[in-house]
Order: C-alpha cells, then sequence, then structure tokens
C-alpha cells in the first residue's frame, strides 16, 4: 500500500515537472515533430494490420452468432461497425499501443536515466522531464485520434473484405448495416477514450522510465511495468469513461 | 571558487559521506581521489546538485547554492559543464546536435553562430569531420573529447570531470588529462576532477583531496603526496611495486 501511495505521489510530481513552462518553445515543438513520427506515423502500420483482421473476425464471429431467420442480415454489418467504433478502435488499440508505444517510451527513458543522460539535462539546467516527457504527450494525444480514425475505417473494411469473401454476408447488407441506426456521438465518444488512453500510455510508462534506479535489467522491468500499469489503468478508466459519456 | 562545508550525506541509513569540508580553486585542475566506493561520486553529485546534501553548504564564489531554489540553480547550473564517467551523449543526436544542445536552449545565437561555436569546440578537443557521426560510431576516447566540447561550449565557469580516464588505454587518458588542464587555464575554469587513474594525480594534481570511506583523509598537491606520511594514502597511490619506488626514490 505505501509503495502504491509514494509511487501514485511521484507520478503526480512528475506531471508538474512535465507541465511547467517550457525553456524554448522552437525545441518543444522541433522535438514533438520528431515524436509525432515516432510514436505516431511508425504506428499507422500495426494499427492498419490489426484492425483490418479484427474487423474481419468479428464479423465473421458476428454472422456465426446470429445464423437465426429471425435476424436481418445487415445486423452484422451494424455489430460489427458498433463494436469496432466503441471498443475495438479505441480500448483495443490502445491496449495493443500500450505494448508496443508504452515499451518503446519506459525504455528509451530508462536507457538514458540510467547512462546519465538525464543527469546531463538537469546539469545544463534543462527542466528534463518537460523536454524528454512533454513532446511525447503532445505527440500521441495529438496523433492516437486519427490512428483510432484509420483503425475504424481499416476494421469496417476488414469486415466487408473478408465477410463478402466468405460468403457469410453481402456487399449491399453490410454498406445498408453499417449506415442503420447510425449515431454519430460514438465517434466522438471513441475519440475522448482515445485522447485520455493516449495520455495514460504516455505518462505512466514515461515514469516507470524515469524512475528508473540501475542497469540493463532494471530498464527491461520498467518496460514490463510500463505495459502492464498502462494497460490496467486503460481498462479502469474504459468503465468509468464509458459510465460518464454513455450512461 | 567552489566552497564546500561540512557535507554529509546518506542513503537510508547507510553514511555515505562524512563531515567533508574543501576549497576548489579556480584556473586549477581540483582532483578527488579515493578508491572505488569511497563516496566521491557521490561528493560530486552533492557538489553540482544532483544528490541533495543531508547536512553542509555548498558556496559557489559568494552564492550559496544549497541555499538557492529550483529557478536559481537553474540560472547558476548554466555556468556549469559536466563529463560524465559514460561521456552521456544523447544517443539521438550526431555529435555537431551534441554540443550545439546548450547552445539551442539557452542562447538566442544565429544557426551559423552556434556552428562556428561547436566547430571551435569540437576543433579545441580535436575531434574534425565527424560532425553528422552518431554517439554510437565514436570509440571511448572521442566519447569522452566530444563530452568534454558539449562541456565548454557555454563557456562554463565550473567543469566536473567524474572518472574522465575510465575505460581509455593510458595513451588516449593522458590526452584527456592534456584537454581538461589546458581548457581549465584557458577559461580559467574551477575544474574538479574525480579519479583514481594515478597518472592524472601525478599529472594534474595542483590539488588533490583524498576521501576513504566517505570522510576526507588528506589534502595536498602532487609534490606533497609523494612526501606524504599518511598510510591509508600511501597504501591507495602506492599500491604497485613501481609506485613504491617512485615514493622511495623522491625521498
Amino acid at each position: 500500500m505505501f509503495r502504491f501511495l509514494s509511487g501514485f505521489g511521484s507520478y503526480w510530481m512528475l506531471l508538474g515537472r512535465v507541465f511547467a513552462k517550457p525553456e524554448k518553445h522552437s525545441i518543444y515543438y522541433r522535438q514533438t515533430m520528431k515524436e509525432l513520427v515516432s510514436l505516431g506515423l511508425r504506428s499507422i502500420g500495426i494499427v492498419t494490420i490489426i484492425s483490418f483482421f479484427m474487423g474481419a473476425v468479428i464479423t465473421l464471429q458476428t454472422a456465426y452468432n446470429t445464423e437465426n431467420p429471425i435476424y436481418p442480415t445487415y445486423l452484422i454489418g451494424l455489430g460489427a461497425r458498433d463494436s469496432i467504433i466503441l471498443e475495438f478502435s479505441s480500448t483495443i488499440v490502445a491496449l495493443i499501443l500500450a505494448g508496443k508505444v508504452g515499451s518503446n517510451i519506459a525504455s528509451e527513458i530508462g536507457t538514458m536515466r540510467v547512462t546519465e543522460q538525464i543527469d546531463a539535462l538537469e546539469l545544463m539546467g534543462v527542466n528534463s522531464a518537460s523536454y524528454i516527457i512533454l513532446p511525447k504527450v503532445v505527440a500521441a494525444v495529438l496523433f492516437n485520434p486519427f490512428l483510432t480514425l484509420i483503425s475504424i475505417i481499416t476494421g469496417i473494411m476488414g469486415g466487408w473484405i473478408v465477410g463478402t469473401s466468405a460468403g457469410v454476408i453481402t456487399s449491399q447488407e453490410y454498406i445498408y448495416g453499417i449506415q442503420y441506426a447510425f449515431i454519430p456521438y460514438y465517434i466522438t465518444y471513441s475519440l475522448i477514450k482515445t485522447v485520455v488512453f493516449a495520455f495514460i500510455i504516455t505518462t505512466v510508462s514515461a515514469h516507470q522510465g524515469y524512475n528508473v534506479d540501475g542497469g540493463s535489467l532494471e530498464v527491461g522491468r520498467a518496460s514490463t511495468k510500463a505495459v502492464v500499469y498502462s494497460s490496467v489503468t486503460i481498462l479502469l478508466f474504459n468503465v468509468i469513461l464509458t459510465q460518464l459519456l454513455l450512461s | 571558487m567552489i566552497r564546500a562545508g561540512h557535507i554529509s550525506k546518506s542513503f537510508g541509513g547507510r553514511q555515505v559521506l562524512t563531515d567533508i569540508s574543501a576549497v576548489f580553486e579556480p584556473g586549477k585542475t581540483n582532483l578527488i581521489i579515493g578508491k572505488s566506493g569511497s563516496g566521491k561520486t557521490v561528493f560530486l553529485k552533492c557538489l553540482v546538485g544532483l544528490l541533495e546534501v543531508d547536512e553542509g553548504e555548498i558556496y559557489y564564489d559568494n552564492v550559496l547554492f544549497t541555499g538557492l531554489d529550483f529557478r536559481g540553480r537553474k540560472e547558476l547550473r548554466k555556468q556549469m559543464g559536466m563529463l560524465f564517467q559514460g561521456s552521456a551523449l544523447f544517443d539521438s543526436m550526431t555529435v555537431e546536435e551534441n554540443v550545439r544542445f546548450p547552445l539551442d536552449m539557452f542562447t538566442n545565437m544565429s544557426y551559423d553562430e552556434k556552428l562556428e561555436r561547436v566547430n571551435f569546440c569540437l576543433d579545441r578537443v580535436n575531434i574534425v569531420n565527424s560532425n553528422s557521426l552518431f554517439p554510437s560510431e565514436l570509440s571511448g576516447g572521442m566519447k569522452k573529447r566530444v563530452a568534454i566540447a558539449r562541456a565548454i561550449a557555454l563557456k562554463p565557469r565550473f567543469l566536473f570531470c567524474d572518472e574522465p580516464n575510465s575505460g581509455l588505454d593510458p595513451k588516449t587518458s593522458i590526452v584527456i588529462d592534456e584537454l581538461i588542464r589546458e581548457i581549465t587555464v584557458e577559461l580559467n575554469m574551477t575544474t574538479i576532477v574525480n579519479t583514481h587513474d594515478m597518472n592524472s594525480v601525478m599529472e594534474n594534481g595542483e590539488k588533490i583531496i583524498f576521501i576513504e570511506e566517505g570522510a576526507k583523509c588528506w589534502e595536498g598537491n602532487r609534490n606533497e603526496i609523494l612526501k606524504s606520511d599518511c598510510r591509508i594514502l600511501n597504501d591507495f597511490v602506492f599500491a604497485n611495486a613501481l609506485a613504491r619506488q617512485l615514493k622511495d626514490s623522491s625521498k
């Protein structure tokens, strides 16, 4: 319990330093652009591939579990659409990114810590927490909504291509299904969750990396902890946000 | 000038530094020597504020560093440069970007002015045609020299070097020692070097502090060290037969 409270306290103290006034805006802007490429653009590939196949599987599973003449076939498209928008493209993609981006952030910052690069920044008079972490948070919060939109589009396309190829639904029924009873707020809900999850992934992982004490073994441990803690926090906030935004 | 008074530091009940007082003079290479684990690095990190002291005071000229708040320390740190044991170059930056970093961060110089300063610093440490290389492409000695170039980019008044010769061959170690001594005089810096390299002690030891088990055990210079009767110091400095012969011949 004491360790939890101590870690929680140090997380908030770190956030206080991260959001302090930047030393030089032009340098932070440049760093943010680099992080947009590193954390954002380089995640498009994995998000696209996973979303395509998950969309396909969701469509096939919906089709095989609704093989009943009472249900109209277009419900397969509707079910796939809502599953992808409400849960898959925000929460599941966030969990995947917690693994990819979170471990990357924790190991990068952890390595900077054990090789004294963070000490070097501090000694120069640079707010190391802000210089290293703030651009990552800004980049993820700005870019992850685009990843979610890409995930939604490719997921729905995956369901359409595989669903029609497997013969579980026709193209017309699928397209009718994804348009039927569409609630635009669901997109807003998904994007709000994405922004919160992006903040959680970057800050929780950065906190783990920043507080590494030791050598390469501890960097590995911090990387694992970053993924576990980010994932658990995402799941917790998923429940809270769903209750707040959809109730 | 840096003045440390009655510095004590402990970690979780384990006393690492006990009541260390010392004065480090400008224009001189001040050495802190002692065996591994004696507390040299902790003392150096306390001096630059990377570790908080439990007791004692540290003055930079007449400014009480230990009494400064975060902003005050930040300002003072712009006058400090440090060469870390592992060089601590930024992996994601090239040699040029590493040296330019403090200039980018704290000056309003134009790109050309910064480049001129970077090239001057790199030239000063004998690094040529390596601006676009990354730290992973450099040898240990080159990394140390680039780290020195970065440390002096802002013309600091205080230079700290933590084991500058660790991992280097004897010849490269001498080059690094000479470089530190030369730039200390050129920039009239107060330089403090942590070392257990006896060659450095004999070459650069204008002022030497010997730390044993976290306490100051002896203070003097390279000439006095040869005549010292301090048994613990002699056991450390003249640990091998050749060094003992040197001491005997100096008597």
